[in-house]
């Protein structure tokens, strides 16, 4: 019997004691120090803006107790799948800490950031190289950003040569991010089937391959964590029909140094350095979704490029044909810093590793649990498994009460219900930073949820019962949306 | 090898469980033709000691704001970073979590943007704001994007004095969509509302006002809503939340969505990003809006907790029809802000916004009574202000970057007609020392 | 087996209609509700909207789904469901009456002709859980 202790909740304003203080400011030391008089009276605040008044130690005490009701990497395993939630290493965070780094402003002229440039110039070209791509923009902030700056990149293409093109092709197993980015590129959104392994149906494929189509878009390995043994013929076909060719990058860690999308035919991919290049998630971001493409695609990238002219660095805003810009500046610098020194600490063995012992992980847990679940696809896969849980469903146990028991059980969840071609689906990433006896104890929690599914169903549908709240009621959130705290009165 | 616990002997022992010979066995389905016949260019593995002495001389090149004086602006602020904030955004539990749909897992990435949506709604003076979204350039996209899908009309009015980055990203953003973007003049460091009204119609969706401006200018922003929802449309204002301890509040001056960049509360300038966007509306937008949202409810037992809700509007359940293809958000950073607002609390953010503009306002003065330096405009500025200057500001800022002094930014490179200017900003963390110093280096440069 | 009345008309998208006088009556069918789990919120058109049969003319979302609603039949709208602003369950509890969504008058009177009859729609839902 586990006894649940009584979490902490309390929100930051029910801290709050009026007077309290936890800052610290310099007092003013020029002459003129109230806003009315320097300010008209209707640009000024009205009504105080109620925030907490608490003291320093309240603050640090909040938080830290905070972040103990979370599962993190650096706690818990997290087979995620699609994610990559491999280990950040710390080194990461003290390079980006760096004051060079992190105290630098946007806007210093050129010659004052020649350190941050080069980095970005050597991050370019190492992530060009290692994708096969003859150019990349780091400015996209996101998975979701790059797959947009990739969208209108073609979309600027295709309007350069005169051709209107109408519709982008996307398998109905992709992220929905692909459809999303697409449809704000302003291209109408076909989805193609897939095969029962997740692969290109490739009759469906060539049937819609028609000259109004723009792009395919598809995820290499797909999101059964399968590689594609045609994906070069299906390169080759779109590109004989003018279609350019699009891989969502979500799945770069299976194939570093084994293949690369450049050489497969792609013309365009993003990075998720979040994903593959092990910056943080930090709880849904920042991330940063660097893009690249082939040459022809190149004058089309956002502006400013990095480039290198002798031995200065600079920020080239001269590219008439470019989409133009993303965000504000020039990119998520400090993620930009962390996948630097990720790839650096790795060299071109140790990341072709990665993919390899990712591959091996993934393929073991598969095989530990193939007797106990039903596979979404017959095996070998890539970096990433995908389970169902429909023999389990049928006992009174579904996916999400498997991912809701392995909490219990001291693992985070498998993603669930994705891919949504795969019936009570369970994608499980291990990662290669996670050793043979993480790996053995998680195969262990899921056989022996298999064995509670058909012995005590009860126990996995009111799981977790370990974790500081239980099952949450979602209808009543949504039905009565309660976006911020109030006072009570 | 580092970061890999696998050993050779394990691995032999899982392949053997797997029943593959080799790793070559669990790529069969990779055709020969595909692989890459050649380790990748990329060079070897570096040790960590040599890696981090080329990390620190690449960084060691750059003129960052602890070696020198900054009073550059225009989107990113050097404003002072309370020292708890770093030691709490790097527990693991918190940087090394994932976006929380496990709620159970998860209650405290979710708690922390409860408060966040909280503290961002109350400084904005709108009923809801969401998880947040990449930065305040993205954010107005994102907001330009959903006031067309709000009111089903084509056209957005953009001021003239919006921050011409942000309108680049704006454009970009749009351009696949049937949507039209119209400029109003800012002749004088703010826009002309005659000119807006003169481009609203009945097919304006949106009207945008930032405020302080890029000039760093205060806008008439009650005035421009007004004007925005005379014919319909809807007011965006893109205003900095670290301002609003002092300024009004955008819902208090007729805001439909605000949106603006968060960077000044206690995230790191980091070379322009990750930064904060801040995106809130009205509650009647609420279905509309891009982006995460965290609500509370209870779980089985009746307690407390907290989960992302109202999800039909995001990309993963609705796909092509969705607002927005937001998935990633910068929940970090939101985090940062929400330690920042509580630690600066109610008295302290309106102390950081007046010590900044009433330094500014020092710096300003002292600089427009140097020979041949004047205000650029006339209009009540807050904590950044345009100056004209008799010599090139691009060799005025090499100048003072000698004295290690960040001088501004020369506004020539985003506007001709300004070629002469250069865009100062002045926050708390500025000393009267440092502002003196630097008019007087500024009168020898332009001398 | 799903609660199908058998003096309505279907559409394959699973919403139902109701003649009543010159009016049509529409919601979503049982088996529509089912699918979608619990309704958090329904999205109507103003009044005086003109629909079309075929095309959709609202959204209904779910916790964890979202779905267009597609007009059964042409015609103007003059009345919808305010009750459903604060009260989506009535979808979920009562989807052929509390939770009705619009009132429909007709401008192409052949439309309900080829509207799926009671036995049709069970026939359509049989065929498709195949």
């Amino acid at each position: 019997m586990m006894v649940k202790r009584a979490a902490y909740d309390r929100l930051i304003f029910e801290l709050s004691s009026p007077g309290r203080i936890a800052h610290s400011l310099p007092e003013c030391d020029v002459p003129t120090s109230d806003p009315r008089e320097l300010l008209p009276d209707k640009q000024l605040r009205s009504s105080p803006a109620e925030l907490p008044e608490v003291s320093e130690l309240d603050v640090v005490r909040h938080y830290t107790r905070l972040s103990q009701l979370n599962y993190g990497v650096d706690t818990h395993f997290y087979p995620l799948g699609s994610c990559t939630m491999k280990y950040n290493p710390k080194l990461n965070e003290d390079t980006a800490r760096l004051a060079g780094f992190a105290r630098l402003h946007p806007l210093v002229p050129e010659a004052a950031a020649q350190g941050a440039l080069q980095l970005m110039h050597e991050l370019g070209a190492m992530l060009g190289e290692i994708a096969g791509m003859d150019a990349v923009s780091l400015q996209p902030a996101a998975g979701a950003q790059g797959e947009l700056a990739g969208v209108l990149m073609i979309r600027a293409y295709h309007a350069s040569r005169g051709e209107r093109r109408t519709k982008v092709l996307i398998p109905d197993s992709a992220h929905g991010t692909n459809p999303a980015s697409t449809a704000i590129a302003g291209y109408e959104v076909v989805e193609v089937k897939s095969d029962a392994d997740g692969g290109v149906d490739l009759l469906d494929l060539e049937r819609h391959l028609a000259d109004d189509v723009a792009a395919f878009m598809i995820t290499v390995p797909n999101t059964l964590g399968n590689f594609e043994p045609r994906i070069m013929e299906i390169t080759a076909l779109c590109r004989s029909k003018g279609v350019q060719v699009y891989m969502d990058g979500a799945n770069l860690n299976a194939i570093l140094g084994i293949t690369r999308p450049g050489d497969l035919g792609f013309d365009v991919c993003h990075f998720n350095l979040h994903k593959t290049f092990t910056t943080p998630h930090g709880g849904g971001g920042p991330g940063a979704g660097p893009v690249g493409v082939k040459a022809h695609l190149e004058p089309f990238l956002p502006v400013p490029v990095v480039t290198k002219k002798g031995e200065r660095y600079t920020l080239d805003w001269k590219r008439r044909a470019s989409i133009g810009k993303l965000q504000a500046f020039w990119g998520n610098f400090a993620m930009l810093v962390r996948a630097y020194t990720y790839i650096k600490t790795m060299g071109a063995d140790g990341l072709r590793r990665v993919s390899e012992d990712a591959v091996l992980n993934a393929n073991y847990v598969m095989k530990r649990l193939e007797r106990d679940y039903d596979l979404g696809a017959p095996g070998p896969c890539m970096h990433e498994c995908v389970l169902s849980a429909r023999r389990q469903k049928k006992l009174g146990v579904n996916a999400m009460d498997v991912a809701k028991r392995l909490l219990d059980l001291g693992f985070y969840a498998p993603s669930t219900y994705f891919p949504m071609i795969v019936e009570e689906a369970l994608m499980i990433e291990p990662t290669e930073t996670e050793s043979k006896e993480t790996l053995d104890a998680f195969c262990d929690a899921m056989i022996q949820i298999a064995r509670e599914a058909e012995t005590e169903s009860k126990i996995a549908a009111d799981a977790p019962i370990t974790t500081p709240v239980r099952r949450l009621d979602q209808t009543k959130a949504a039905r009565e949306p309660d976006l911020r705290w109030r006072p009570r009165d | 090898m580092r970061y890999l616990p696998t050993t050779d002997r394990e691995r032999q022992q899982m392949l053997a469980t797997i029943g593959a010979g080799g790793i070559e066995d669990l790529l069969v389905r990779l055709p020969a033709k595909a692989r890459l016949d050649r380790p990748l260019a990329i060079g070897p593995a570096v040790a960590e000691t040599d890696l981090v002495r080329e990390l620190r001389a690449m960084a060691g090149k750059n003129a960052d704001a602890d070696s020198h004086v900054c009073f550059l602006g225009a989107g990113s602020y050097d404003h002072y970073v309370p020292s708890p904030i770093n030691h709490l955004v790097l527990r693991g539990e918190f940087f090394t979590a994932y976006t929380p749909y496990q709620p159970e897992a998860s209650q405290g990435t979710l708690r922390s943007i409860y408060e966040y949506q909280t503290m961002i709604a109350e400084l904005t003076g709108m009923d809801v704001a969401n998880a947040s979204i990449y930065d305040g350039a993205s954010s107005l996209a994102e907001a330009v994007l959903m006031s067309r899908v709000a009111t089903g009309r084509a056209e957005v009015v953009l001021p003239g004095s919006l921050h011409p980055l942000y309108r680049r990203a704006v454009a970009s953003y749009c351009q696949g969509m049937d949507l039209r973007l119209r400029d109003a003049a800012a002749p004088d460091g703010v826009v002309d509302p005659d000119a807006v009204r003169g481009l609203v119609t009945e097919a304006t969706a949106a009207v945008v006002v930032q405020s302080p401006n890029f000039y760093g200018c205060l806008e008439d922003v009650a005035a421009l809503s007004e004007i925005a929802h005379a014919a319909g449309a809807l007011s965006i204002v893109v205003a900095a939340p670290v301002n609003l301890g002092v300024l009004e509040a955008p819902g208090r001056q007729g805001a439909d969505i605000a949106v603006g960049e968060g960077q000044g509360l206690g995230v790191p300038m980091s070379f322009g990003g990750p930064n904060l966007g801040v995106f809130a509306a009205t509650q009647a937008l609420v279905r509309r809006m891009p982006g995460r949202l965290v609500g509370a409810t209870v779980d089985l037992d009746g307690q407390r907790g907290f989960v992302l809700t109202l999800q039909a509007r995001e990309q993963h359940i609705r796909r092509a029809k969705a607002t927005s293809n937001i998935c990633t958000n910068v929940a970090l950073n939101a985090l940062m802000a929400t330690i920042y607002l509580a630690i600066l609390g109610k008295q302290g953010l309106r102390k950081v916004g007046e010590l900044s503009t009433a330094k500014a306002h020092y710096a300003a003065e002292r600089l427009a009574a140097i020979p041949g330096v004047s205000l650029r405009f006339g209009a009540p500025f807050f904590k950044e202000f345009a100056v004209r200057l008799p010599k090139s500001p691009d060799q005025v800022v090499r100048k003072l970057l000698r004295e290690k002094m960040l001088a501004g930014v020369p506004l020539g490179t985003f506007d001709r007609n300004l070629r002469d200017c250069l865009l100062v900003a002045v926050t708390e963390t500025r000393t009267r020392e440092e502002i003196d110093r630097f008019a007087a280096a500024l009168e020898k440069a332009v001398a | 087996m799903s609660n199908i009345p058998a003096d309505l008309r279907y559409t394959r998208e699973h919403e139902w209609a109701r003649r009543e006088g010159d009016q049509v009556r529409v919601g979503i069918t049982h088996f529509a509700q089912e699918q979608l789990g619990d309704v958090v919120f329904v999205e109507l058109p103003k009044l005086g909207t003109r629909v079309t049969a075929h095309r959709t003319f609202g959204v209904v979302e779910s916790v964890k789904a979202v779905s267009d609603l597609f007009a059964p039949i042409s015609g103007e709208i003059v009345e919808h469901n305010t009750e459903l602003g604060d009260a989506p369950q009535l979808v979920n509890q009562d989807p052929y009456g509390r939770g009705w969504m619009i009132v429909v008058t007709p401008s192409s009177p052949g439309d309900w002709d080829e509207l799926l009859t009671a036995q049709q729609y069970e026939q359509f839902l049989a065929e498709a859980a195949h």
